[in-house]
């Protein structure tokens, strides 16, 4: 395959795994794609973007190479300049600083780190200073291509890595999230990034830009109810996306019937199988564990393809900048099914 | 006034399907759907939604054209990249609504808006009012969404005299599952025997005790890693779990969802049809399943081979697993710790 030539100008796609319902498959889906594309010759970059929970590490065990606090701003108050005038309060839409007959308290966990307590202060008594609530990891994750007849997917392959963690008891995800978000890669092909479950703030952070959101859910009634909040949430942002639905035969066909309805692309469907549970459960990539799933993963990374070339087809300025990103990848729109992005 | 939360930090490990289960033999107790994200227990304890109300949590920015002069301030000072020019525009999805802009604005050009961002519901069930809500999608403020639930389930119960509330609640360790732990009785988490659960768990167990909240812990559908499954109930006692409870890995949870009861209700119906088609109903004494000692289980590994080589629900022969039972022993301590954690606050 040409594209496993180093030379070649990066794809840049950026793929989402994101679903409403916790537990449906996101990092499944998240590190066998990664593992799959990365035995084709791609680069490919995987981020953790999970942040309360990141769990990607536990199946492709990278060696971490370095770590880096993840800060918000939070107000400190020079008590030398501060009259106790109370604007600062008055100001902070949160309540996080509170102006006492004796002094000012900064309730670190309610601030937004928005700057108004620090621009409106008339004393210029208040500066503003980093605080950790969370680490950014990077490393590198080595996993086994498979023999497939031709050579190329043997051997190992390096995955580039990224997480997030959230310190415990830190309330707010959405800055760990924005920094994952904010270290996709450019130069990679594809950079998968594994999202927050729910359909609120950190999600969106997370989906945001992304050039294909895969929502991940479960034919059941949980399932669907929170796919259509997901699609809802995707809807609003305007991001292309479609569906892999995942343990595909344990519940009932309403999954299905909403996403033909809506006009919905289903990528994959993966079998609800003991030994993909198990694996999982081990910390083991399922591609690794049951034969074929390599190829459904093959597939689907053609079928994201096709997506999201559709998708930005039909977004001139999106296909214009891809376009100059030496995207080409019409030999894979042209021979997969379902390749029609689901948008608003 | 009692409160049990049921959290997890893993999604996807049972939570709601318990809840469920847990209204059903508590006879009366208010229920609170603390996932407003993905809120689901509605689905599984035959929910009829009698109040609707609007939830309001911040505000929101807007640029009125006719003011604006161009100016650019609101986008120089704006952290969230929420304002873009030309015409100057608010992004509604990344406003914060800090209101620094509209401060800062010389031409007063920016309208500061409350922003209705979701709804509640009281709901009547069979098992007592439910609360629960839904955060519009792509909506910030899920904390306090929490805590609007939280706080009219606790009123309905006083209002009906009930002694109960049942919290479920989200998944993660960040905003809606710190304002749904905040003055609980007791805090069960539901956990399953995998690398990511036992990952998880450790979090979750971490922020409890951040909070100091008694803690017990169930690991649902133990029997996918018997091993595992031993490994993590050792970690929470030592991690100061109160008690650990298994239940096992069952479709009933799956089956119980698409009819839109809880297990306990699949399980009776499983029961009926076994009767009715001349077939054994599910052994009761197959195996033990709850050890706060962490001892090994010998029985373990036959439930695994057994439940591999059959694995569909309509053959309950040997070692049909007694999820239900399971359900029922998990409730009664978890009734008891409750009960405990009543007695402690009295003594206090």
């Amino acid at each position: 395959m040409s594209e496993s030539d180093p030379g070649h100008a990066p794809l840049s796609l950026r793929v989402a795994v994101a679903s409403g319902k916790g537990g449906t498959g996101k990092t499944t889906v998240a590190a066998n794609l990664a593992a799959t594309v990365v035995s084709d010759g791609l680069r490919v970059q995987l981020l953790d973007a999970d942040v309360e929970e990141p769990n990607c590490h536990l199946f492709v065990r990278p060696t971490l190479k370095d770590s880096s606090p993840i800060e918000v701003l939070i107000p400190e108050v020079d008590e030398a300049r501060c009259t106790l005038c109370g604007r600062c309060s008055e100001v902070c839409e949160y309540k996080a600083i509170v102006v006492l007959p004796t002094t000012v308290l900064v309730y670190n966990e309610l601030c937004h780190s928005c700057g108004a307590c620090a621009l409106l202060c008339p004393e210029q008594a208040i500066s503003e200073v980093g605080r950790a609530v969370g680490v950014l990891e990077r490393g590198v994750a080595e996993v086994k291509g498979a023999p497939r007849g031709d050579s190329a997917g043997e051997g190992t392959h390096e995955i580039a890595f990224v997480q997030g963690r959230l310190t415990i008891g830190e309330a707010k995800p959405v800055p760990a999230v924005h920094a994952v978000a904010g270290a996709v890669d450019g130069e990679a092909d594809v950079a998968i990034i594994d999202c927050p479950p729910g359909t609120s703030c950190p999600v969106v952070e997370a989906v945001r830009d992304s050039d294909l959101v895969v929502l991940v859910t479960e034919p059941t009634p949980f399932g669907l109810s929170d796919l259509r909040l997901a699609v809802a949430m995707v809807r609003e942002l305007g991001q292309p996306f479609a569906v892999v639905i995942n343990r595909a035969d344990v519940g009932d066909d309403r999954v299905r019937r909403y996403c033909a309805e809506e006009g919905i692309p289903i990528l994959l469907e993966i079998a609800d199988d003991r030994r993909v549970a198990e694996a999982y459960s081990r910390g083991q990539l399922a591609i690794e564990a049951v034969p074929g799933l390599r190829q459904q993963f093959g597939a689907l990374w053609s079928a994201v393809r096709a997506a999201a070339d559709d998708a930005a087809g039909r977004d001139s300025a999106h296909a214009r900048a891809r376009a100059t990103r030496g995207d080409t990848s019409a030999e894979a729109s042209d021979s997969t099914p379902g390749s029609k992005a689901g948008q608003s | 006034m009692k409160e049990l939360v049921v959290i997890s930090g893993k999604g996807g490990t049972g939570k709601t399907s318990l809840v469920a289960a847990f209204a059903r033999l508590a006879g009366r107790a208010a229920l609170a759907d603390c996932d407003v994200d993905a809120a689901d227990l509605h689905l599984v304890v035959r929910a009829n939604d009698r109040e609707e109300h609007p939830f309001s949590g911040g505000k929101v920015a807007r640029v009125i054209d006719e003011r604006c002069t161009g100016c650019d301030r609101c986008r120089e000072v704006c952290r969230f990249a929420a304002i873009s020019a030309d015409p100057y525009r608010v992004d509604p999805v990344r406003c914060e609504g800090c209101g620094l802009c509209v401060r800062l604005c010389p031409s007063e050009a920016i309208a500061f808006d409350a922003v209705v961002n979701g709804a509640w519901y009281v709901a009547d069930t069979p098992f007592g009012p439910l609360v629960h809500a839904r955060l519009r999608p792509a909506e910030e403020n899920s904390g306090k969404l929490v805590t609007v639930v939280r706080n009219e389930a606790r009123r309905l119960a006083t209002e009906q005299g009930l002694d109960l509330v049942l919290v479920d609640g989200s998944p993660g360790i960040g905003c809606p599952v710190i304002a749904s732990l905040a003055g609980a009785s007791l805090a069960l988490v539901v956990t399953e025997p995998t690398l990511s659960g036992q990952h998880d768990l450790g979090r979750v167990l971490e922020l409890c005790r951040h909070f100091r909240l008694p803690v017990a812990v169930c690991v649902n559908k133990w029997d996918l890693n018997p091993e595992l499954a031993g490994e993590i109930e050792r970690e929470a006692l030592a991690k100061g779990a109160r008690f650990v409870q298994r239940v096992g890995y069952d479709r009933l949870f799956t089956a119980a969802q698409i009819a839109g009861d809880s297990v306990l209700d699949a399980a009776g119906a499983r029961a009926t049809e076994a009767i009715a088609t001349g077939r054994r109903a599910p052994q009761t004494a197959a195996r033990a399943s709850s050890s706060a000692d962490g001892a090994p289980r010998d029985e373990a590994a036959n439930v695994i081979s057994a439940k591999s080589a059959t694995p569909d629900v309509a053959t309950p022969d040997v070692a049909t697993p007694d999820v239900a039972g399971e359900v029922r022993r998990l409730w009664q301590a978890l009734r008891e710790a409750l009960d405990g954690a009543a007695a402690d606050s009295a003594v206090r």
